[in-house]
């Protein structure tokens, strides 16, 4: 299937000489849940702003259900709809007003049913007549969001949706997102928590200074996640791998006082038992031993690193 | 087209209108009335006709000019500034729109409301002054040409200011001099020679001339250059506005 986005080359400088998008290509396929994320000012909100039409792109191209952005600006802006990171509502303006307006502006006739619907959806149906100053900060997130959803759009923007939001709101709003992609919506989040992308996404995206450093689905990633390393201290120091252990992929410390193995805690058989059956044949010592899994963080935060690194080079 | 657009925004703008009718009808009649006390009771015991006309109806056009002029550009530059100031501008630019759209929506409920204004200040009038309009078509036709031109430039201030003093520069020290020495409450022909040839630099006295001429068959200036001078004024400002979009100056980094 033709993906719902496709971003090519994407590169954005602001007037000034920033370099805020440094040739992002992407894919985002229909139906799917895509967290972007980053450390704050790797390019996020620009890159959403430049697919939505608020930044103009300096270099490559955006198509949005096949529409290019700039030439099809109208095809493709209408299947969008776009939550901003700020809250922006006019103080004195009513709820349901506000709604209905931004469905107008997207160029759909009126629709009372279909805002009464992501009203109540949105728990927002009781306070639709109240003025927009009147709600409190989590109502107004949610207006920003019945907004984006009043014309009914193919594609959703969330730019750090749960930024600032106390935690049963973060909770609800992951609902939410979770109830709109079975709906069929096509989500984009992004995000500079982990656990949110680990929490929502089918996909992640990791962005650093404007560069895209991996796209990966979120289970092969927890996959990757899921290899822990066994660190056995040795008894005596060791000058190589015993034959008897060469087939166990065990790897010597520089130190000689260490041997790591790594294995995957998710397999059914992880071959520890039968290592550590092998070691004690061969007659190794043990002076202690333990485990460690690298985090998602750990691995995001190598891959900024890295990023980092070859961006030097 | 996006008409459903076009709406949308007309409608909106004009309930934020209607929201405040009050205010926004109080304080222009209140003026008026004030300038008809004023300039008509007291200038108007003073000198009797102008070129053949009561005094106190001579100065109804002028006055009704100031108003549009000034309520036309007010509300459009803050119908568009507002959004800019608050955020909420991100949804024009991310909605399927073009500027035509935008520019039709805004511009046009600022002038309608400026036009509301601008009749309820005629109106209010005819309790001071007997009124004959003698071409009623081409009073109508000044009028709107005068609420969209100027309407389009306010437009163009509410883009381009980046605060609330910035805003209020341009009515506060341009409109109102230039309605002011431009013949609201004389005619130019009763300035000496020299200030005549300086008023014929002020592109308001065309305005006034003709909408006056509409009133009274008098005008200080033909009538065609009149119609001329706002048609170049128009082309100006939408020439402006479509660059400003085709850049995205000021709007769009
Ligand atoms: N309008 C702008 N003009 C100049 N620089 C900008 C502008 N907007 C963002 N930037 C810069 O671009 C970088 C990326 O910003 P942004 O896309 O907002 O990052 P993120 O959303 O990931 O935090 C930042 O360094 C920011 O300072
Ligand atoms: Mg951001």
């Amino acid at each position: 299937m033709a993906p719902i986005i496709s971003i090519t080359d994407l590169s954005k400088t602001y007037e000034g000489g920033f370099e805020a998008l440094k040739g992002v290509s992407l894919d985002i396929e229909e139906g799917e849940i895509l967290a972007l994320l980053g450390p704050n000012g790797a390019g996020k909100t620009t890159l959403i702003s430049t697919i939505c039409g608020l930044v103009s792109p300096t270099r490559g191209s955006v198509t949005v259900g096949g529409h290019d952005i700039l030439h099809e600006y109208r095809a493709a802006r209408s299947l969008i709809g776009l939550v901003p990171q700020e809250i922006a509502l006019e103080p004195f303006e009513k709820v349901i007003n506000t709604v209905r307006f931004s469905r107008g502006l997207f160029g759909k006739s009126r629709d009372e049913a279909h805002i009464e619907k992501v009203l109540r959806a949105l728990t927002l149906w009781d306070k639709r007549n109240n003025r927009n100053q009147q709600l409190s900060g989590g109502m107004k997130r949610r207006v920003m969001i019945a907004k984006a959803l009043s014309h009914e759009p193919r594609v959703l923007f969330l730019d750090e949706p749960t930024a600032g939001v106390d935690v049963t709101l973060r909770r609800e709003m992951w609902d939410l997102v979770r109830e709109l992609r079975a709906s069929g919506v096509t989500i984009i989040l992004t995000t500079h928590y982990i656990e949110e992308a680990e929490e929502m996404a089918d996909r992640i995206g990791v962005i650093d200074r404007g560069r895209l450093l991996l796209v990966e689905e979120k289970a092969r990633l927890l996959h990757q996640l899921g290899r822990k390393e066994l660190r056995l201290e040795l008894g005596e120091p060791l000058d190589a791998i015993p034959a008897a252990l060469a087939d166990h992929n065990l790897t010597l410390s520089e130190d000689r006082m260490h041997l790591s193995y790594a294995f995957d805690s998710h397999a059914e058989r992880t071959g520890m038992t039968r290592l550590l059956g092998d070691i004690a044949s061969a007659g190794l010592s043990l002076r202690d031993l333990s485990t460690r899994q690298s985090s998602l963080e750990e691995v995001f935060l190598q891959l900024v690193r890295e990023g980092r690194e070859e961006e030097r080079a | 087209m996006n008409w459903n657009a076009v709406a949308a925004i007309y409608r909106y703008e004009m309930n934020r209108t209607f929201r405040t009718i009050a205010q926004s009808i109080v304080s222009p009649v209140l003026s008026t009335v004030l300038y008809f006390v004023v300039f008509g009771a007291a200038i108007g015991a003073r000198i009797d006709t102008v070129e053949g006309v009561d005094y106190g109806a001579f100065i109804v056009p002028g006055l009704v000019m100031l108003t549009l002029l000034q309520q036309s550009v007010t509300n459009a530059s803050f119908g568009i500034y507002f959004p800019k100031f608050i955020g909420t501008i991100f949804e024009l630019l991310s909605a399927p729109l073009s500027f035509i759209e935008i520019v039709i929506g805004y511009v046009g409920a600022a002038a309608s409301k400026a036009l509301m204004i601008a009749v309820i200040i005629l109106i209010t009038s005819t309790f001071f002054v007997d009124l004959h309009i003698a071409h009623p078509v081409w009073m109508v036709i000044f009028l709107l040409l005068t609420a969209v031109s100027f309407a389009l430039m306010g437009f163009i201030i509410g883009i381009w200011a980046k605060n609330f003093e910035q805003l209020q520069l341009i009515p506060l020290l341009v409109i109102t001099p230039l309605v002011f020495l431009g013949g609201a409450f004389y005619s130019v022909s009763m300035l000496p020679p020299g200030w005549q040839t300086v008023t014929y630099f002020n592109p308001v006295l065309y305005l006034i001339s003709g909408f006056r001429w509409t009133f009274f068959g008098v005008a200080d200036v033909p009538v065609g250059l009149s119609i001329a001078a706002i048609t170049v004024f128009l082309a100006a400002c939408l020439a402006v506005i479509w660059t400003i979009f085709r850049t995205g100056w000021r709007i769009k980094p």
